[in-house]
């Protein structure tokens, strides 16, 4: 489809500005000296709003959402995301106020009720979680990671350890190494064994060195560790930090809670557990929980309550890390996590993980058949198969796999993670997909499994009714075009 | 379904989850009705000063929302989706967020922008460390006119790395001097500087080129409608906070980090990249690309940390700037420059009330008072105004110095309310 530069139309605007109404003198008043004016305007488009309205709209018809349909993406938790908390983000009250608002004298009292947002979602979080306290400031789950490394690192500075290794098991997301490396710190990885991380492995790589652990329980295979008492200990014996990779919450709520485990810090990724939605890559929030030992080093600035009961925002935290974003996070994210939070209740809640859980379990015995389970014991939240049979015999990659289930009106599993299964097809169910919707899915990959044998041929050209086949990305990353050349639309 | 697992209860499912660590409480409280959670929500949002007429400002600003953008990012095809992973199915995300790095290199001038970072202020720690990899130097120098909160937020994330972060007053290039050596990495600036000054910086970049470090410079996207370029002041990097394109104040966040950079620079940004693809028939599309800079390939080697980003922001600002249009946003940015052009007129009028700055300026400006300023805002709180920003809660030395934004949305009437109201209170 033509970009949005390339419906440029001479002349053609949707702006609709107000009138100043002050003195003419004031524009030029205002006008800058040529020396700091840029030569020629930006080529931005040149379009009415009803042609604008059309190419975002036609384009929204060319993606594929929760609201469209299943969407069993691993480890993301694409869950279905209620419209009510989007109804709340938007209430003026909240959406229209700055945040340097409360930064004025006595300015917490002019916002008050959004202290109480992030005051009482703090609570619940810790609730959740049980940890000790919660900062809402992380923007997504990365950077909760980001934060918690920070966390630790200030924590060992104090008590003046001198550490310089994180340990990450095999099947970790790819943030966990990333964000203990951009904190200065080396990643070392500890093999799993029977899908999970192997405690004899982890003990020999846990030394006086070791400032902490990042691990998600349960992990990516979707299976919960069950030596994770060992491991906890193991480390608080050597005065390393657990990190809790909260991104498959989803999967245990009310029935564990990270602190009771052994974890230190975790974060959550209020878009994946909590129901806010992704928006395509982003807005997420990553609020990060911690147990009273790291309390003093949380980010500036925290929420508090006075005697009268009234919240105010105390920046009187003197062992405070600093600020990881400018403000209280991701605000609006966090009023969505927040009103869902409401209304499921502790039961509902409960419920959610029930239902996640039993989801992912009945796909993976209903897909047994025809599929390979990577790990076939009871999972959690997620199960995780492999194409590699399907890869030797027939030549259908889980590439060729995702790419059918397209056609089949299915968003695909996450493909080649975690990277410890060849070929691995890593399968979310979700909570809130019905029992149709999920035998739906079980007789696709049926199809697609007697095709892999039958016609393998016709799995390698999906998909065959997207507006675009599959891409030459080799071709794109070596000759990148990633933006429309000034002369077009101009 | 329990039938089919063969298992009795739900319970049974979670047995691998040793006794003894089992969550001993769940003290939540139960649920609530949609109406109910609805009350509880507008009576909070209620007990917020929404109805204060605003001259904040500090980098996030009142502007006006074109209806259209909340409409179009309201399509649950756009905002329902993940990362678009499976480009055939995300070609409306993977499109939409190609147009935006192509309206932010148009802004900036620059070559190559990304899909988004979380904010200003993160975007300018990424940039830091793109001038710290890029250079293998160890040395940031950054102006104090730069946003303190970004400041901080760059003093916090570098803490550990061993790094020099050297702050100064660098309004005049002549203060490089003495600073720039072999070992700077970056020179961070920002225009319009936290105070609403306009700057030509092309002296600075120079500078800091010829000792072979990198030229960051953080920018409000509006003012870069009218205001030199980046790239036509030498700077290898731009970010900003990409707030003002169409996105709600909402108490600090969700916002939007925008960065783009000069072609050789490629290579070491972080984030999501989308580029144009054609596939096997020849027909165009978009996909990520660039990937093996990012985390879920190269891991603890990857350029950043960064997954999830802004792409829902991202897509309300391509609307946003294509509601505006070529003209539109030219127009958009001189009439900030007149509306706070009047509004200092009319406060530099009131006695003992003087400007700080000589300009030109954009849609922000600093006056002195004769009191302390967190006084005088306190006092015009309660006449039903947010007179702006007092400056000594991050510059001690500035007590009296008041931050005033003015946007397209104040009215000649509000300006005027203002200006009276401060009279009356000093």
């Amino acid at each position: 489809m033509k970009t949005i530069f390339e419906k440029s139309r001479p002349g053609r605007r949707a702006a609709s500005l107000p009138c100043s109404r002050v003195d003419e003198r004031f524009c030029q008043l205002s006008q800058l000296p040529p020396e700091l004016r840029r030569e020629k305007p930006a080529e931005l488009p040149e379009v009415a709003e009803i042609d604008l309205v059309r190419h975002y709209t036609l384009l929204s018809r060319m993606n594929f959402g929760v609201d469209v349909g299943t969407y069993p993406l691993g480890s993301c938790t694409m869950k279905y995301n209620p419209k009510f908390t989007e109804w709340a983000a938007r209430l003026p009250g909240f959406a229209g106020l700055h945040p340097l608002l409360p930064q004025l004298r006595r300015g917490g009292l002019l916002a008050q009720g959004a202290l109480r947002v992030v005051y009482e979602l703090e609570q619940l979080l810790k609730q959740i979680t049980g940890m000790d306290a919660f900062t809402m400031q992380p923007l997504a789950g990365a950077h909760g990671e980001l934060t918690g490394i920070m966390l630790m690192a200030a924590y060992h500075k104090d008590k003046g350890n001198q550490k310089s290794i994180v340990l990450v098991p095999d099947s970790a997301h790819g943030t966990n190494p990333a964000s203990a490396a951009i904190a200065g710190y080396q990643v070392v990885t500890v093999p799993s064994k029977d899908g999970v991380m192997d405690p004899v492995a982890f003990k020999e790589k846990l030394n006086d060195e070791v400032a902490g652990v990042m691990m998600t329980n349960p992990n990516t295979l979707g299976l919960f560790n069950p030596h994770i008492a060992e491991i906890t200990e193991a480390a608080h014996r050597a005065d390393a930090i657990m990190y809790y990779d909260g991104a498959n919450l989803n999967a245990i709520m009310g029935y564990a809670k990270p602190a009771d485990l052994g974890f230190d810090i975790v974060h959550l990724n209020l878009h994946k557990t909590f129901g806010t939605p992704h928006g395509g890559g982003g807005p997420g929030a990553g609020p990060v929980g911690v147990v009273e030992k790291l309390m003093d080093y949380l980010p500036i600035s925290r929420v508090e309550m006075r005697a009268d009961g009234t919240l105010f925002l105390n920046y009187d935290h003197p062992n405070s890390i600093g600020y990881v974003a400018p403000f209280y996070g991701n605000f609006g994210v966090c009023l969505k996590a927040f009103a869902y939070i409401l209304a499921l209740g502790g039961e509902g809640l409960k419920e959610v993980s029930e239902d996640a859980v039993l989801a992912a379990n009945y796909l993976r015995v209903k897909l047994g058949d025809k599929w390979e389970v990577a790990f076939n014991r009871p999972c959690m939240h997620e199960v995780v198969f492999s194409a590699e049979d399907k890869a030797a015999d027939y030549g259908v990659s889980a590439l060729d796999v995702a790419k059918a289930l397209i056609d089949e009106g299915f968003h695909p599993p996450t493909v080649y993670f975690p990277l410890v299964v060849k070929e691995s097809l890593m399968i979310e169910p979700t909570e809130t997909e019905a029992l149709e919707n999920l035998d739906a899915f079980i007789a696709a990959m049926g199809r697609i499994a007697d095709k892999a044998a039958g016609d393998p041929e016709a799995l390698h050209a999906a998909p065959i009714t997207t507006p675009v086949g599959r891409l030459d990305e080799v071709a794109a990353a070596r000759h990148p075009v990633l933006k429309e050349p000034e002369d077009q639309g101009a | 379904m329990l039938a089919a697992l063969g298992q009795g209860s739900v319970a049974e499912l979670f047995e691998v989850i040793p006794e003894r660590l089992r969550a001993r409480a769940w003290d939540l409280p139960p649920g609530m009705s949609e109406p109910e959670v609805g009350q509880y929500l507008a009576k909070l949002a209620g007990l917020n000063a929404q109805d204060l007429v605003c001259f904040l400002g500090g980098g996030f600003y009142d502007h006006h929302i074109p209806a259209a953008v909340d409409a179009l990012i309201s399509r649950g095809e756009f905002y329902t989706a993940y990362t678009p992973y499976q480009a055939e199915m995300s070609q409306g995300t993977l499109q939409s967020i190609f147009e935006y790095q192509s309206a932010i290199c148009r802004l900036t001038g620059l070559d190559a922008a990304n899909a988004s970072m979380y904010d200003g202020g993160t975007a300018i720690y990424e940039a830091a460390m793109m001038a710290v990899r890029k250079t293998k130097r160890k040395k940031l120098i950054v102006c104090t006119s730069v946003s303190p909160i970004y400041r901080i937020m760059l003093k916090s994330y570098t803490v550990n790395l061993h790094l020099e972060l050297v702050e100064a007053d660098l309004s005049d290039p002549s203060a490089l001097q003495g600073l720039l050596d072999q070992d700077t990495a970056g020179l961070i600036l920002q225009n319009p500087d936290f105070f609403g000054v306009l700057h030509d910086y092309a002296p600075h970049f120079e500078a800091v080129h010829a000792v072979k470090g990198l030229g960051i410079l953080g920018c409000n996207p509006i003012a870069l409608a009218v205001a030199k370029t980046p790239v036509e002041m030498g700077a290898d990097i731009a970010v900003g906070e990409g707030q003002p394109l169409g996105l709600p104040l909402s108490f600090g966040g969700p916002y939007l980090g925008f960065m783009a950079a000069a072609e050789g620079l490629l290579r070491t940004m972080p984030g999501r990249i989308v580029g144009r693809a054609h596939d096997k028939e020849g027909r165009t599309g978009y996909c990520l690309t660039l990937q093996t800079r990012e985390q879920h390939i190269r891991r603890e080697k990857a350029t950043s940390n960064i997954c999830s980003n802004e792409a829902l922001c991202a897509l309300a600002a391509v609307i946003f700037l294509g509601l505006m249009g070529k003209q539109g946003l030219v127009e958009l940015a001189e009439l900030n420059m007149t509306q706070a052009a009047y509004a200092r007129e009319r406060l530099g009028a009131i006695p003992g009330v003087e400007a700080v700055d000589q300009g030109p300026w954009f849609n922000e400006f600093r006056v002195r008072l004769p009191i302390d300023a967190r006084v005088a805002v306190s006092r015009m709180i309660d006449k039903g105004i947010a007179a702006g920003f007092p400056l000594g809660r991050y510059y001690p030395d500035q007590a009296n110095n008041l931050l005033v934004a003015v946007t397209e949305k104040r009215s000649k009437e509000e300006i005027g309310y203002l200006a009276e109201g401060l009279e009356a209170v000093l």
